[in-house]
């Protein structure tokens, strides 16, 4: 018998071998694999190829997709100051190494835990130290993203309050925004902003006490702030929130925490964030795990969305281990009454997560969330040194991104961006299009990776560019 | 437990250091930080060596079965081999180190590999157009059905067509995923052959039928032969047909969900296109949709002008964002290796070899004492079969549960069991085609020994499992409010609580 293959079975078919097929159709009492599709009517059944491309040996594949990479500009190639939502930072070897274990990588959702146990300790670990960071009780194992995990959490609090308004700070990173917006129309929920203090960008307590009231479901901040700055007035914040019987709902960036107060501190209801720069490339965006959290309350852990990992015993008490929370709460048992429809997650994600915190422990974590801040501000203060350029545009302390208006220099961030490449440095994210009132500005983000020199050749260039321009 | 190893002071990776110059410009960072924004108390983290935490995780992985231990049947989960050349690639820094963010010029490379996913993606499923950017199978349900909701607002229905109708057989996320978008559930029986009964569709659709949900081979592994008329059904009452993809494997290069009428088409990247479950994610949910919806879907979309990529935002009718960025890019690199792996031929030979492999394995244990297979068991399945094991049950008091645990005792991963809920005592088993005659022999042999087994000691069955790193585990325990501890801070205030 002949093989469409050929003489070879594929690598990954083992049974695409003619004589094992022969014998298992014997076995079933068939001449033909074609008889097992009988049921598919004559009317939908393929009758031309797909139109893709022939299969490429194992060396061919890598060197068309190693080809194609290659017109990529990275990191590596040229300083990258971009932020705002997946940031770049170095991911330890070791990292790489666990999450590539087959046991790990190859596993599905822990429903048989007795021999998952490797993989719900890890997530269990990832939740204890996600906890320990943000100084909540109990975090569940990744949403997508931090985006939907906000959209989750808007859902909760408009569930747990059966309140229908959330509000949010006018300063936010706009596909978040997007986000929370879809995910909360479908639940009749609507989203209001609060303005802020034009000179610190911090949320106008004022504007805050005019729009919270019996209907808001929940008071959303970011800590730093989508535009890098600290907020400062958390506890007032938290508080205007809890007197109107709302939800407090904060997200965070974690490698913030090391050094920042954590949300748990300032009596968070919620947290969500990003656990993507805990140990997880950029890789264009994708994937990013998004992390959830929230106090040790019965009405709230019930309705959190997603798997949560807990510690338990065998049945006969003899040993401890891990298996799958709550699980009532989840689509698989609730159907259309689920707390989310979420299945699959970003597992993986949070274990390499666990893996990066361990690795650094308390003082790494520290110490990361200060070198970040000296490198920022170090770029920061000889940025702000530079004729007809405004950093940053508001008076706060800024933590790991900050901006950078051009107005004075009478040049736009675009055209200051593309004089930047011609350098082969990339500068920050164009933010004058999303807040106008903010002018030519575009936010910009240094972190460990970034060395001094670097920062130094970005100042160089801007400088250049704008002299060249003023002369 | 992480927590308890380790030393005071010691470190498992040491960052960059920040420079004397940069030290002294800037100052002392803890006086930039507003005094009431520092952290004042201890993070309770662990502090290991380099060396002790690789031990550690080493140790965990060993504790744990993956596809590249063995067969993993999990029902409706396509546990396939996970090629190794295509972790490779993904982790390669021309990908891991790119920010979505950069100039369109600086990531031709990568625009490209999605934009041809996205046409290899809709050339499968025969659809129009495929956005890449849900997460995951339910993310892309829940664009589904809220491309759906789009769709009729747009034709000022949305109001009226408030249903969104479900099969029974159906998978969890579908009906949750149609609640979150706003819709309310009809679930739709199945007829005797556990197709869709199709006088029972008539009666659920009516003018507030927004879609209907459907998988196909549905979750029996049987293909729904009257798809023609379900469609009809469907659009004749102004609903829409979604295409839930989990169980695309089969069909691929035999027939395409867009070409049976289906408007909504997600599929489980993770599944179908090789790419690793990792414990849960990250996977992939494209969605591939017809001509009339292509402009709900969310922005960006890749463009190419003939000369160059493009990140395109501009469409007024777009839903939105369901998500930041574009996908998950290191999954959807993995798919387009996969594909190029495989080809066309290749692809048809998946879908060949996995329906080959589950009518074997269907075949083997239907002549085992106490297994059933529910609805039409002379018909052929598709890529997975269902069994019932209530028989068995009933004669010797083992359950589907005690199956899938003793399964483990055989160094054996355990089928999906209890779903779906219009089986008993269901086991599902998918065994995929990357698992070779010998393994699958394996697996009936096992389970023909642990049937035995329950006829003559059902204890050593309903004790199971003996062998594995834990004997079963307390799951009432730990989601129970006064034991459960979900994190190791929770788990130390409880026990302080019970002193
Ligand atoms: C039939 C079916 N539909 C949808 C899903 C959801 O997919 P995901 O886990 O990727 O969200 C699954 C996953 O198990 C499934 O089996």
């Amino acid at each position: 018998m002949v093989n469409r293959l050929g003489k070879n079975t594929h690598p990954y078919i083992p049974n695409s071998l003619p004589e094992v097929k022969q014998e298992m159709m014997q076995e079933i009492g068939i001449k033909s694999i074609d008889e097992l599709y009988v049921d598919i009517p004559e009317k939908y059944r393929l009758k031309k190829s797909l139109n893709l491309p022939e299969a490429l040996s194992e060396f061919e594949v890598k060197k068309h997709v190693e080809a194609l990479l290659s017109k990529n500009r990275t990191c590596s190639d040229m300083p990258v100051f971009l932020g705002a939502g997946c940031w770049p930072h170095y991911v330890p070897a070791v990292v790489r190494e666990i999450v590539q274990r087959g046991e790990l990588l190859t596993c599905y959702t822990p429903y048989q835990p007795e021999i998952a146990q490797g993989m719900l300790q890890a997530l269990f670990e990832y939740q204890s130290m996600i906890c320990e960071l943000t100084g909540m009780e109990v975090t569940n194992c990744s949403i997508y993203d931090w985006a939907s995990a906000l959209g989750e959490a808007a859902r909760m609090a408009a569930r747990l309050t059966r309140r229908s308004e959330i509000l949010i700070p006018k300063i936010i990173h706009p596909e978040r925004a997007a986000t929370l917006h879809v995910y909360t129309e479908p639940a009749g929920v609507s989203v209001n902003q609060i303005a802020y203090d034009s000179e610190t960008g911090q949320i106008s307590l004022e504007d805050l006490r005019s729009k919270i009231s019996d209907k808001t479901a929940a008071v959303y901040i970011e800590n730093p702030s989508y535009l890098g700055f600290i907020e400062t007035q958390v506890d007032k914040i938290s508080k205007e929130t809890h007197e109107h019987g709302a939800l407090f709902i904060v997200g965070v960036d974690p490698t913030s925490l090391g050094i920042l107060k954590p949300p748990g501190e300032y009596d968070a209801d919620i947290v969500v964030g990003e656990a993507q720069p805990l140990g997880n490339s950029m890789n264009f965006g994708g994937p990013l795990s998004g992390i959830f959290a929230c106090r040790d309350d019965l009405k709230l852990i019930r309705q959190m969305p997603g798997r949560i990992t807990g510690m338990t015993t065998t049945l006969d008490g003899g040993r401890q281990g891990f298996c799958m929370a709550l699980q009532t709460r989840e689509q698989h048992i609730r159907r259309e009454k689920a707390t989310s429809n979420i299945c699959s997650n970003e597992a993986l994600c949070a274990v390499a997560s666990a893996v990066y915190m361990a690795l650094l422990g308390p003082e790494g974590l520290r110490e990361l969330g200060e070198t970040i801040m000296y490198k920022a501000n170090y770029a920061m203060h000889l940025l702000s040194k530079i004729d007809g350029v405004k950093v940053p545009v508001f008076k706060s302390a800024h933590f790991k991104e900050f901006t950078v208006n051009f107005d004075d220099s009478g040049l736009s961030v675009k055209e200051v961006h593309e004089k930047l490449l011609q350098r082969r440095i990339h500068g920050g994210k164009d933010v004058s299009k999303e807040l106008p009132e903010l002018g030519e500005t575009a936010l910009y983000c240094v972190t460990e990776i970034h060395s001094r020199e670097e920062i130094e050749r970005l100042a160089a260039a801007l400088n250049e560019i704008l002299d060249g321009r003023r002369r | 437990m992480i927590f308890n190893i380790g030393r005071n002071g010691r470190r498992g990776h040491v960052l960059p250091k920040v420079g004397e110059k940069v030290r002294h410009t800037v100052g002392d960072v803890s006086m930039l930080i507003p005094k009431n924004m520092q952290r004042k108390s201890q993070l309770r983290l662990p502090e290991l060596s380099e060396v002790e935490a690789v031990r550690h995780f080493t140790r965990l992985s060993e504790m744990n079965y993956g596809v590249d231990s063995g067969l993993y049947p999990l029902g409706s989960c396509t546990m396939k081999y996970n090629p190794k050349i295509n972790e490779l690639l993904a982790d390669l820094s021309t990908i891991n180190t790119v920010h979505p963010y950069q100039d369109e010029s600086t990531v031709q490379g990568i625009l490209e590999i999605l934009y041809r996913l996205e046409c290899w993606l809709a050339e499968i499923t025969g659809t129009y157009k495929v956005c890449l950017q849900p997460a995951a199978g339910a993310h892309g349900e829940f664009l589904g059905t809220l491309l759906m909701r789009a769709y009729h607002q747009l034709n000022g229905e949305y109001e009226r067509r408030n249903e969104v109708i479900v099969p029974d057989s159906a998978h969890g996320t579908n009906p949750a995923s149609a609640a979150m978008a706003g819709f309310n559930e009809v679930v739709a029986p199945s007829d005797g052959d556990g197709c869709v009964n199709l006088a029972a569709l008539k009666a659920a659709v009516s003018e507030r039928t927004a879609g209907l949900m459907l998988t196909n081979p549905n979750t029996l592994g049987i293909f729904e032969k009257n798809i023609e008329e379900i469609a009809r059904i469907v659009h004749d009452a102004g609903g829409l047909l979604y295409y839930d993809g989990a169980n695309l494997n089969p069909i691929l290069g035999k027939a395409r969900p867009g070409d049976m009428g289906f408007d909504i088409v997600h599929m489980n990247i993770h599944k179908t296109f090789g790419t690793p479950h990792g414990g849960g994610g990250p996977g992939a949910g494209p969605v591939g949709v017809s001509e009339e919806l292509a402009k709900f879907l969310p922005v960006p979309r890749i463009v190419f002008d003939d000369e160059r990529y493009r990140l395109d935002y501009d469409e007024p009718y777009s839903i939105g964002k369901i998500r930041s960025f574009y996908g998950n890019v290191a999954v959807l690199l993995k798919a387009y290796a996969y594909i190029l792996s495989l080809g066309g031929e290749g692809l048809m030979e998946v879908a060949e070899v996995s329906v080959l492999n589950a009518n074997y394995l269907m075949k083997k244990l239907k002549e085992i004492k106490g297994l059933t297979l529910p609805y039409n068991s002379e018909k052929p399945r598709k890529h997975e079969c269902v069994f019932s094991a209530k028989p068995l049950k009933n004669d010797t008091g083992v359950s589907a549960l005690n199956i899938a645990k003793r399964l483990l005792d055989y160094g054996l991963h355990a089928p999906t069991i209890y779903f779906p809920l219009i089986v008993d005592e269901a086991l599902m088993i998918e065994p995929t085609e990357t698992f070779e005659k010998e393994e699958l022999d394996r697996f009936v042999e096992a389970v023909r020994k642990i049937s035995e087994e329950a006829y003559t000691k059902p204890e050593i069955v309903s004790k199971a499992p003996h062998n594995t790193a834990v004997s079963r585990l307390d799951e009432v325990k730990a989601s129970h409010p006064r034991t459960m501890a979900l994190s190791w801070r929770m788990h130390l205030k409880r026990n302080r609580h019970d002193l």
